[in-house]
């Protein structure tokens, strides 16, 4: 009986697959389906680090201590100078754009009335900041900072057109942060008769520090590896600038070994350090953003 | 100026044991201190505004009399660009900016799109973990690294293929190239939005047509993404922003001769290395010649701005 129930279920089966033919058809489209999606995955994630493993096995060998001299030369090709330079322009650029940044964000958030056209244009305006590509700023600073203002190709003229490019970056993810504050913390302290200015200061920006920090954090990301707004504003100079001198940053410096085609070893070499910076930075930056969930 | 900020504040808001005149003058001075710092918040929120508006007027400024000089028509649709004899015609770079960007999209979009589906409705949480902060960092990994990385890994390998199938070239930094680049570089902005649009679905539509017997890929493919589709757009249109400003990435693979090639193997200028290559030693015309290029080169990414926020309104609303 067992037998002949199961060869029942058999026909029932089989009958079942010969009436919807569909359904077959389906299923093996569903699994394409399936296959192409974790296909392009694994060539997205391969790629990455494919990329990263390449730079770092190429480069790490030549990472020598004559490339950290103090001094650049045709000879150690150091890259001691880009380095400084590249901290010092950092530093520079986000002395101007971080207060700037959180400011205007602070006043979007904090400050301003609802259905403010000034707010509007505000929000147009930085949009269009961030879709502004690099060379174009690099335009920009060249005619205006360079060129116009007489600063020539100086550090300060690379950290002014670098300081519009990271602000768009910088409001964005403060106005996030500053928004993520919930309501309650503002009414507390207003109903402990604390100004508008002292909750700012005291109750808001603290609760959003973590999210400017990883917004911070990205900038300094980007400003490390920036090379097309720089060329013509901070120029190519391999040495340490003073901030009306040229000086070249690390993303340059690989640029220019990369152009000459002589010293490709120490271009890997700096590719692995500027490729070491920006995995640090992402890291930290998820790092402290976690930390703000996390609260 | 912060340093006097924080005095100023110190002083009136946490200053203590005062009489009662002090307290008065206190009062206002944090009066005066809210209205300072509010001018102060408001002028600072300015400057975006201030920024857009120098950098539309140096560009214009500076590159409109180069293209009045040439005559619109010979500079944006003449085909040699030959600075020694003063002519200047940039179609060749518009038509090489286009060429690469679509070739770009063609490879980075069917990846990228993929890619957030499979974030968004296929990676289990532990691996997403991981996975999330990769994207983000091939975001964040720079462009001359990218462009460094094509120069010896796809350049040569391009070469060695196209050879392989007997096509007569001498070099691998070509058009191909270029886009495969390219395409890599797009990925991020691509997974970063279209993951960000699919997740925003609500998820009854998935449970809908889960509950009418669609299996998990007929759910998301014909419910879904069609109900994402806005926003995967508008990931498109971004990533073709992206794509079309990419200069040093470009410059390092894409061979940079300013001509007209319909040969997918042959090597080709963009509009952004035109700038780069020649704005080094170029003086007069040849240098407000190159302003202007970056001056179309601006007009086209406001126009793929504003497409961006038309479609991102759109999917708002």
């Amino acid at each position: 009986m067992t037998t002949e129930a199961t060869t029942a279920a058999k026909k029932n089966t089989a009958a079942a697959a010969k009436a919807k033919p569909q359904r077959v058809y389906g299923r093996t489209k569903a699994r394409l389906q399936k296959g192409v999606v974790y296909g392009a995955a694994i060539i997205t994630f391969a790629v990455l680090l494919f990329l990263i493993a390449y730079i770092l096995i190429n480069g790490v060998p030549h990472l020598k201590p004559s490339l950290f001299e103090w001094t650049y030369n045709s000879d150690n090709v150091s890259m001691m100078p880009a380095i400084i330079t590249t901290i010092e322009m950092t530093l520079l650029a986000l002395v101007i754009a971080v207060p700037l940044g959180l400011f205007t964000a602070v006043y979007l958030n904090e400050y301003a009335s609802r259905g403010n056209k000034l707010v509007n244009v505000i929000r147009i305006t930085t949009e269009t900041l961030s879709g502004i590509p690099s060379i174009v700023y690099g335009l920009f600073g060249m005619l205006f900072f360079v060129t116009q203002l007489h600063w020539g190709y100086s550090l300060l003229a690379g950290a002014m057109t670098l300081s519009i490019m990271i602000l768009p970056l910088i409001m964005r993810t403060a106005e996030e942060a500053l928004m993520s504050v919930p309501d309650t913390f503002r009414e507390g302290s207003f109903g402990l008769g604390a100004g508008r200015l002292r909750t700012v200061f005291r109750i808001v920006l603290p609760s959003a520090m973590p999210g400017i920090l990883s917004g911070i954090i990205l900038a300094i990301g980007r400003i490390v590896g920036e090379t097309a707004a720089l060329i013509f504003t901070a120029g190519t100079m391999a040495q340490i600038p003073g901030l009306f001198q040229s000086g070249r940053t690390l993303a340059i410096h690989m640029y220019v070994l990369s152009g000459e085609g002589l010293n490709m070893n120490e271009a890997y070499a700096t590719a692995v350090v500027l490729l070491v910076v920006v995995l640090l930075m992402n890291a930290l930056s998820a790092f402290v953003a976690k930390k703000l969930t996390k609260k | 100026m912060q340093g006097e900020i924080r005095f100023a504040l110190s002083h009136c808001l946490w200053g203590e044991n005062m009489n009662e005149t002090a307290t008065r003058q206190k009062g206002e001075m944090k009066n005066l201190l809210e209205k300072v710092m509010h001018g102060v918040f408001f002028v600072c929120a300015l400057a975006s505004i201030l920024a857009v508006a120098l950098i539309c007027i140096f560009l214009f400024v500076n590159g409109i009399p180069a293209i009045r000089e040439i005559g619109v028509l010979d500079f944006l649709t003449g085909t040699t660009w030959k600075p020694g004899n003063d002519v200047y015609g940039i179609l060749p770079m518009i038509v090489g900016s286009i060429y690469i960007t679509a070739g770009a999209i063609v490879i980075g979009v069917p990846i990228g799109l993929l890619t957030a589906i499979f974030m968004a409705f296929y990676c289990p949480k532990r691996i997403y973990g991981v996975l999330k902060p990769c994207t983000e960092l091939l975001a964040g990994i720079p462009s001359i690294v990218y462009g460094f990385f094509g120069m010896v890994v796809i350049v040569p390998v391009v070469l060695e293929v196209a050879k392989f199938f007997g096509a007569g070239i001498s070099s691998g930094s070509t058009i191909l190239s270029a886009s495969i680049l390219l395409g890599i570089m797009i990925l991020p902005t691509i997974i970063g939005v279209s993951e960000a649009a699919l997740r925003a679905v609500p998820n009854a539509y998935y449970e809908g047509a889960v509950a009418m017997g669609a299996t998990h890929e007929r759910a998301i493919f014909s419910v879904m993404l069609p109900a994402a589709k806005s926003g995967v757009l508008a990931g498109i249109v971004l990533g073709i922003g992206r794509a079309i400003g990419e200069t040093m990435a470009v410059i390092m693979v894409a061979g940079n001769q300013p001509r007209l090639t319909a040969s997918l193997l042959k090597g080709i200028r963009t509009m952004t290395a035109n700038i780069v290559i020649e704005m080094g030693y170029a003086t007069g015309l040849h240098r407000e010649a190159l302003i202007a290029t970056g001056v179309v080169l601006f007009v086209f990414i406001l126009l793929i701005n504003l497409t961006f926020s038309v479609l991102k309104r759109r999917k708002d609303v």
